[in-house]
């Protein structure tokens, strides 16, 4: 396994790159383009006045579901190597694993009794 | 002229390979569209685009030349660069993510002027394959959210963001579901995992029966897709992050979305169904299945679960947001962490264990589709009963 295993990647990344790029910047010059004050107003269905979203703000829980996905994201990093390792690390690795998942399902069940986890 | 081996394997053929494989799914995806289009009008009981090409078949073609020739209007109160860029961002990685797919085993061909070439029908084969994919198809909600909050409108916000947080919920029950085939194969090479599965004698959804359903499930949401497609609630967010785009940067965000379940389908198909292995690989009596190259069985399964989702689409309607939030983080979060431990206590056991598990598991599951159907269908007959015109005219 050497680098030259990643390689392949970057050419895969290059190439899905020029598709979209050249399709949205060389074709822009043979587009029609008729811009009216209208057309260029965010879109709203029969209000006349356009609302803007920069100072729009949002619901909290937004932020709630990023952080706990962090959380719980972070330990599934955690399961990855101990999974490819089961076969040798066996009972020990188990009884482990049960470990650290006990105490996750703790913050789990605490963070649903807080209603951390009910969107409404 | 003489090429060394090293340029060839090194540069050529990944070169040659991403531009193949790239453009293939970037077709692939326009085709898809009028197989969905036409599916969805069968199941609807009409009739669908049938007028460009055979049966309506070039259709997608004819989109292709309107969307690339239509004017691209940005609002004017945009963040143009970023505008510009959230398709980008969002198409770059989810045809990034086809450089592990495994299609299909080593192939030998000739070459006039090079002569013979080994190689897999993969572009490479990671040691963190599986870790890769799960990496790079996250690096798209990006683009997404860029999406909404670049347009400079509510609706384009409100969709990003249901969005982001619709796809981080669903990649924590994914994650573990994930890690539940990792424990079977030992590996997370991608090519490993299926020759795991040739050596075990057993395709791993069977003792993942759970698994697949969680990672299935999540797969649907994490593309957007019916059921799940609140993003694009068209009754409450009229066209959600992609509402200020049209033309050709609008379509990028389907090409991607495409390109996406074309991975989940690949990695379901990688994980659970055995790849590019023909049914029963290990029964001798079925080696003329052998025919038919791997590459076929593996665009096969990916195609039977194109159909699926296709399937849903036409079959379910959309969750509440509440609902999608409730069944992510209360419902397959802890079916995820008790399939891992059960599959954790299988593999003490080896193959030997795993293939007990999927005995258990099948003959269940088994059980459980044959109570609950006569169950209904009785239920059904009772309720039915009282109305026939027989009863009412005595």
């Amino acid at each position: 396994m050497s680098t030259a295993n990643y390689l392949p990647i970057l050419y895969f990344a290059v190439m899905a790159a020029i598709l979209p790029v050249a399709a949205i910047g060389l074709l822009s010059f043979v587009r029609p383009s008729k811009p009216t004050p209208t057309k260029l107003s965010p879109y709203e269905c029969g209000i006349a006045a356009p609302t803007e979203a920069f100072d729009h703000r949002f619901s909290v829980r937004y932020y709630l579901i990023a952080v706990l996905f962090v959380v719980f994201d972070v330990e599934t990093i955690f399961l990855f190597p101990w999974a490819v390792m089961y076969h040798r690390l066996r009972l020990f690795g188990l009884i482990e694993m049960l470990v650290f998942l006990v105490i996750l399902v703790v913050g789990y069940v605490y963070a649903w009794r807080r209603g951390a986890l009910t969107w409404a | 002229m003489e090429i060394s081996p090293s340029l060839l394997n090194n540069v050529l053929i990944p070169i040659v390979k991403a531009l193949v494989i790239v453009n293939v799914m970037a077709v692939m995806s326009g085709v898809l569209t009028i197989i969905e289009r036409r599916s969805l009008a069968f199941l609807q009981v009409r009739k669908g685009p049938n007028r460009v090409g055979w049966e309506g078949s070039l259709q997608w073609v004819a989109d292709t030349v309107k969307l690339l020739f239509k004017e691209d209007v940005v609002p004017e109160k945009a963040e143009h660069l970023i505008h510009y860029l959230a398709p980008v961002l969002v198409v770059v990685p989810a045809l990034t993510v086809f450089a592990v797919i495994p299609w299909g085993p080593e192939m030998t061909f000739r070459v006039p002027g090079i002569g013979k070439i080994t190689t897999g029908a993969y572009a490479t084969d990671l040691n963190v394959g599986l870790l890769f994919i799960l990496a790079v198809t996250s690096i798209g909600i990006y683009g997404i959210i860029l999406a909404g909050w670049a347009s400079n409108s509510k609706y384009a916000l409100l969709g990003g963001l249901r969005s982001a947080a619709q796809l981080i919920s669903y990649e924590v029950p994914m994650g573990f579901a994930v890690v539940s085939v990792i424990l079977m194969s030992r590996s997370l090479s991608l090519v490993e995992i299926i020759e795991a599965q040739r050596r075990m004698h057993l395709w791993f959804v069977f003792p993942g029966l759970l698994a697949f359903f969680l990672y299935f499930l999540s797969g649907v949401a994490e593309t957007n897709r019916v059921p799940f497609d609140l993003p694009e609630a068209e009754s409450e967010l009229v066209a959600g992050f992609h509402t200020e785009y049209s033309g050709i940067k609008w379509s990028f965000f389907f090409l991607g979305e495409y390109a996406n379940m074309v991975t989940v389908s690949a990695i379901a198909t990688t994980l659970f169904f055995g790849g590019w292995l023909r049914p029963f690989p290990n029964v001798a009596a079925l080696s003329f299945l052998d025919l038919i190259p791997g590459i076929v069985w593996f665009l096969a399964k990916i195609f039977v679960f194109m159909l699926v989702y296709i399937w849903f689409r036409g079959t379910f309607p959309r969750y509440r947001f509440d609902q999608l939030m409730d069944l992510g983080w209360k419902t397959l979060i802890p079916l995820a962490l008790v399939n891992l431990v059960v599959i954790a206590i299988a593999a003490l056991g080896g193959t030997r264990g795993l293939q007990i598990l999927a005995w258990i598991l099948c003959g269940g599951f088994a059980l459980a589709v044959v109570v609950v159907t006569r169950t209904r269908s009785r239920k059904a007959a009772r309720a039915a009963r009282p109305v026939t015109p027989v009863e009412v005219r005595a």
